[in-house]
């Protein structure tokens, strides 16, 4: 073994890691905040909608989480534009990452909505409270205290699967890693820091969900 | 223009890529399963190196993609002499990530067993690995089933970051039957297809089974409130 390590063309070229480090987490920012809009409001209208709106709800959830990531990114890139919706790489992504996490967060949320104690609900009932009303006090905001951890555990790998985005070509970190090994020829060394930067990240990330948790839900359960 | 089109031909060759996707997942479901059960035994084991030791694997193969994981592997070991192919490459990756899957899920369910059962294992005796083996697992098994399932489906979708260091399974397949037909809502629909009929009897398993251990997620409150006219 005698090769001899050289970050030198890497950490010459930090710039670039540094916006495609930013993109990423743009990227999946973005597609958590979206994803989790239609995860709560899917959730609701999935448990307590009309049925036509649960069937339809429920076949996207479906198809969502049986196929690949990868397969729905290249549906979005590919398969709109000839149908007249034309969008950047990077809108193309947030749209994919928004639809596949708000299928798996409709699933948790609703795990936490339906564990519910059926007397929380009679007893909201009798109080002469109305149906929004029990779903917001009652059933909601218990349930997103309880699967909150979930919640949190779907976004950091959400992070982590925003990397296949380099595949319809956005610029963030792991196609800059990419690009990078193409001009330099530091394999090793590039994806050693690529892996390294999405680990600091998803450390970054955790940090910031306890957090919340803690400040968010500070009522006694 | 486009160079052929998207015929019978086409669609059975595109169908039947899914072998590959099978193959490679069963790759790693046996390898990541195996090596995962070590990991699982480590991070519960009596040595404090031990439980350090698959924490830290776990943690770090949980908190990098697995497309960098395998383009590192791919690209990456060139410098020690090795210049693995893609296959090769592939099935290390799958392998390594889901042993750290697979070995913080069953991890979760050994601890839910009451350390009564550990106790009265030790003090009959048994080795470590005598409890595990004989005592621990035989009950933790009813609970690792149904994550276990769900898992799967992880691993079948999985492989389709495969197709990004050129190996034909479904996905890549897909890509170059949509680049010469310029077909793609056929193509990738049929794709999707295909992952689901993969995927989805496995995702009902787990929900079933699941369902069968877990009582307590149905209370009733849901027709209640659907029924209710507040």
């Amino acid at each position: 073994m005698d090769y001899i390590f050289h970050f030198g063309p890497i950490f010459a070229r930090w710039e670039l890691f540094a916006r495609g480090a930013l993109l990423t987490v743009q990227l999946a920012s973005a597609s958590m905040a979206i994803g989790l809009l239609i995860a709560v409001v899917g959730a609701v209208l999935r448990s307590f909608g009309p049925a036509p709106v649960r069937w339809v709800i429920a076949a996207y959830v479906e198809l969502i989480r049986n196929t690949p990531l990868l397969v729905q990114l290249y549906v979005v890139f590919f398969v709109l534009p000839p149908l007249g919706l034309k969008m950047s790489s990077s809108q193309a992504a947030v749209v994919a990452l928004s639809a596949n996490l708000g299928a798996y967060a409709i699933e948790i949320i609703r795990a936490g909505i339906e564990s519910t104690p059926r007397g929380l609900v009679e007893a909201g009932l009798s109080l002469g409270m109305s149906r929004l009303a029990i779903i917001r006090h009652i059933v909601l905001a218990p349930a997103l205290r309880a699967i909150f951890p979930a919640l949190a555990s779907q976004f950091v790998l959400q992070l982590l699967g925003s990397s296949l985005v380099s595949a319809i070509a956005a610029e963030e970190l792991t196609a800059v890693g990419n690009n990078v090994m193409m001009q330099t020829f530091r394999n090793f060394e590039v994806f050693l820091m690529v892996g390294a930067i999405y680990f600091v990240l998803v450390q970054i990330f955790q940090t910031v969900f306890d957090g919340a948790y803690r400040r968010l839900f500070r009522w006694p359960a | 223009m486009t160079l052929r089109d998207f015929g019978l031909t086409e669609l059975w060759f595109l169908v039947f890529s899914a072998r590959w996707t099978l193959l490679l997942s069963l790759i790693a479901f046996a390898g990541g399963g195996t090596l995962g059960l070590l990991v699982a035994a480590c991070r519960v084991a009596p040595q404090p190196f031990l439980r350090r030791l698959a924490a830290g694997w776990i943690r770090l193969l949980q908190g990098t993609p697995i497309l960098v994981q395998l383009l590192l592997v791919y690209y990456g070991t060139s410098f020690i002499g090795l210049r693995p192919d893609a296959w090769m490459a592939a099935a290390l990756t799958f392998v390594v990530s889901t042993s750290a899957f697979f070995g913080e899920i069953w991890r979760g369910c050994i601890q839910s067993i009451p350390v009564g059962q550990w106790d009265a294992g030790r003090a009959l005796g048994f080795r470590f690995t005598g409890v595990l083996r004989l005592i621990i697992l035989p009950q933790a098994m009813r609970l690792m089933l149904p994550p276990t399932i769900g898992y799967m489906v992880q691993i079948v979708k999985t492989t389709s970051v495969a197709s990004l260091i050129g190996i034909a399974e479904l996905t890549r397949t897909a890509v170059m039957v949509n680049t010469v037909t310029f077909e793609p809502v056929s193509v990738f629909g049929v794709v999707a297809l295909t992952y689901f009929v993969l995927c989805w009897p496995l995702s009902l398993a787990a929900e079933r089974a699941a369902a069968r251990m877990d009582q307590r997620r149905n209370t009733g409150m849901v027709d209640l409130l659907r029924r209710a006219n507040a």
